[in-house]
């Protein structure tokens, strides 16, 4: 019998470790999208005294070494402090799994950015930013990238629906190229709140629909 | 790790039948010279008898006459000396506009854009959400210089017949040439040239259970086409090469194993399928036409999960299919097939395409089928995407 993933990666793909949600989390991200063909959600709850990731869990659309990935970097991060945890990189997580195949890198790599994005977004919720840069149009469009738009499954930045952004004493402004009544519209809005309000300099955001 | 491997991508290879190897045997260990003119040695008159005759029975179920079929290295090598022998005789001559479906196979698809590098242009037709050609678009596209329409017998994925008899008048009203790749459908799907206005029809042995690395075109007497492949003078000058006669004799045997009662039975087995999975499992849809498509194929998505996945998991329990998802292709890329019917990225790396063949069994569709639901379950419940989120939050 010939598969084409390590016996590791395929233990992880079957009875993948620390699966689903967690309730009221302290952090979550969310990496990739439908479109791309790969998606992973993370959840943490963190110790506020220790900073250590007391539980984690996922969850992905994706292929094997996607879930896979998804599966090992639950298991190397908990336990581990945010800074400890920050670290796990996808070479740990491929040496961990016996081995990926190089053409999917992209698909395991996205677990890994989950895990950091999720330890970055409890740091920006709990004001633990260190590295205190200040917020731009070009870091909000950066974290725009990675609104999903649900029609084509790709980003809003790549469809061309992010208008405009500005920024004023503390003050974002989105603007995006949507009828306020569509179908979409409240949920779009809910990710871009989501991924720009918790940056340490933003005071107010506005979401703002063409029409 | 199980007791029975159940094969379900028919479409891409298939087991050769024992009829077909026994046929095949005498002339790779008997009668192995090239064929030879009729001046030639016995063996050479033996070995080109054989040819004749594998060829006469190719052209006999297409309706065609014996010269009007040649032997080639199989489909892909077909559709490339359909479209680019064609785009070499004309294209100065007449003119430099080739015309395909968005949706053909890649031996069409890339063939076209080959000939655009060299200075053709070619119109891409939109299907609908069947699959089916914009019929209207391929009138409106035709011009005087359009000088050959290539559209697909049926869809390698998801199934869907063309209105080949149509096209067929549409091509021959406006004087332009009109190649089909029957590749999914010959055997299965009648095509009969003398009631088909067809000038081109790319055939394989490949898919049904004949050998690998044979095919054939048929070309219509008097189509202009170039010589593509350059050497001696085999295959009426048309394409050089020592004749693959074993292939050839294969083939024929291949063909004539085909019978009536088998399509029906494999149809059989595909709506049992189709009618099972949208009942029972939850979030499915149907890919191409519900009753216009080939026999042995059916094609779904099962929506929130990756395609990959659920083939690996099937595989890990004995089944083998294939998934229009970009993370199972070479390439990366979701398939072109669902994104031309207007499905979205999703919806391509949900599907999952089921072939049948001569081997399989009512018994292999209810084990798929059970295991299906199994694992679109398992799949499910760790997939961001979809419902379980808001039960969880409440």
């Amino acid at each position: 019998m010939k598969f084409p993933y390590s016996e590791k990666v395929l233990e992880h793909f079957r009875h993948p470790r620390n699966v689903g949600k967690i309730k009221n989390p302290d952090g979550k991200a969310v990496e990739g999208s439908p479109a791309c063909g790969d998606m992973v959600a993370v959840y943490i709850k963190v110790d506020p005294n220790t900073r250590r990731l007391t539980d984690i869990k996922f969850e992905s659309y994706g292929c094997a070494s996607n879930i896979a990935t998804g599966s090992i970097i639950t298991e190397l991060a908990k336990g581990k402090t945010l800074d400890e945890a920050k670290k796990v990189s996808w070479k740990q997580a491929s040496e961990a799994l016996g081995g990926l195949p190089p053409i999917k890198v992209h698909c395991s790599v996205l677990a890994v950015e989950g895990l950091r994005s999720a330890i970055q977004n409890y740091e920006e919720r709990h004001g633990l930013v260190k590295d205190r840069k200040p917020t731009t149009v070009e870091v909000v469009r950066k974290r725009l990238k990675k609104v999903i738009n649900p029609i084509s499954g790709l980003s809003l930045v790549r469809t061309n629906l992010v208008k405009d952004i500005e920024i004023k004493d503390g003050t974002v402004r989105v603007v995006i190229d949507l009828p306020a009544n569509h179908q979409f519209a409240s949920a779009i809005k809910e990710e871009i709140v989501d991924k720009i309000e918790p940056l340490w300099d933003v005071k107010k955001l506005v979401v703002k629909f063409t029409e | 790790m199980f007791d029975k491997f159940v094969y379900l991508d028919n479409a891409a290879a298939t087991r050769l039948d024992e009829r077909v190897v026994e046929a095949m045997k005498p002339y790779f260990l008997d009668v192995y010279a090239v064929a030879t003119s009729e001046f030639g040695y016995s063996q050479g008159i033996e070995a080109r008898e054989a040819l004749d005759k594998a060829r006469e029975t190719l052209a006999n179920v297409l309706g065609a006459s014996r010269k009007e079929f040649i032997f080639t290295s199989g489909s892909t090598e077909s559709s490339n000396v359909a479209l680019k022998g064609v785009a070499l005789a004309l294209g100065e001559k007449k003119g430099k506009h080739i015309i395909v479906s968005k949706i053909e196979d890649f031996p069409v698809l890339h063939s076209a854009k080959a000939l655009e590098k060299q200075g053709f242009r070619v119109s891409y037709l939109d299907v609908d959400s069947d699959g089916f050609v914009d019929l209207d678009q391929l009138r409106e596209s035709i011009t005087d210089e359009t000088i050959l329409v290539s559209i697909q017998h049926a869809n390698q994925e998801i199934a869907t017949i063309q209105d080949i008899e149509t096209i067929g008048r549409i091509c021959r009203g406006k004087g332009v040439l009109f190649h089909t790749d029957a590749t999914h459908t010959f055997t299965r799907v009648p095509l009969d040239v003398k009631k088909v206005l067809m000038d081109l029809v790319t055939v394989s042995a490949h898919t049904i259970h004949g050998p690998k690395s044979i095919g054939g075109l048929y070309i219509r007497k008097g189509t202009p086409i170039a010589k593509w492949v350059d050497g001696g003078f085999q295959e009426f000058d048309l394409r050089a090469g020592i004749e693959n006669i074993p292939g050839a004799v294969g083939f024929a045997k291949a063909v004539e194993l085909v019978t009536p009662e088998e399509n029906k039975r494999l149809q059989a087995m595909r709506d049992h399928l189709i009618d099972r999975v949208l009942v029972e499992i939850p979030s499915t849809t149907l890919n191409g036409h519900r009753w216009k498509r080939i026999p042995q194929n059916a094609n779904i998505t099962f929506h929130l999960v990756e395609g990959e996945s659920i083939t690996l998991h099937l595989d890990m329990r004995g089944f083998a299919v294939s998934t229009g998802s970009a993370c199972f292709s070479r390439s990366l890329e979701a398939s072109h097939v669902i994104l031309g019917i207007g499905g979205d990225h999703e919806r391509a790396h949900g599907s999952v395409r089921f072939t049948f063949g001569r081997y399989n069994t009512m018994e292999d569709v209810d084990a798929v089928v059970k295991t299906l639901a199994e694992v679109v379950q398992e799949l499910r419940i760790i997939s961001p995407l979809g419902e379980n989120q808001e039960q969880e939050e409440d």
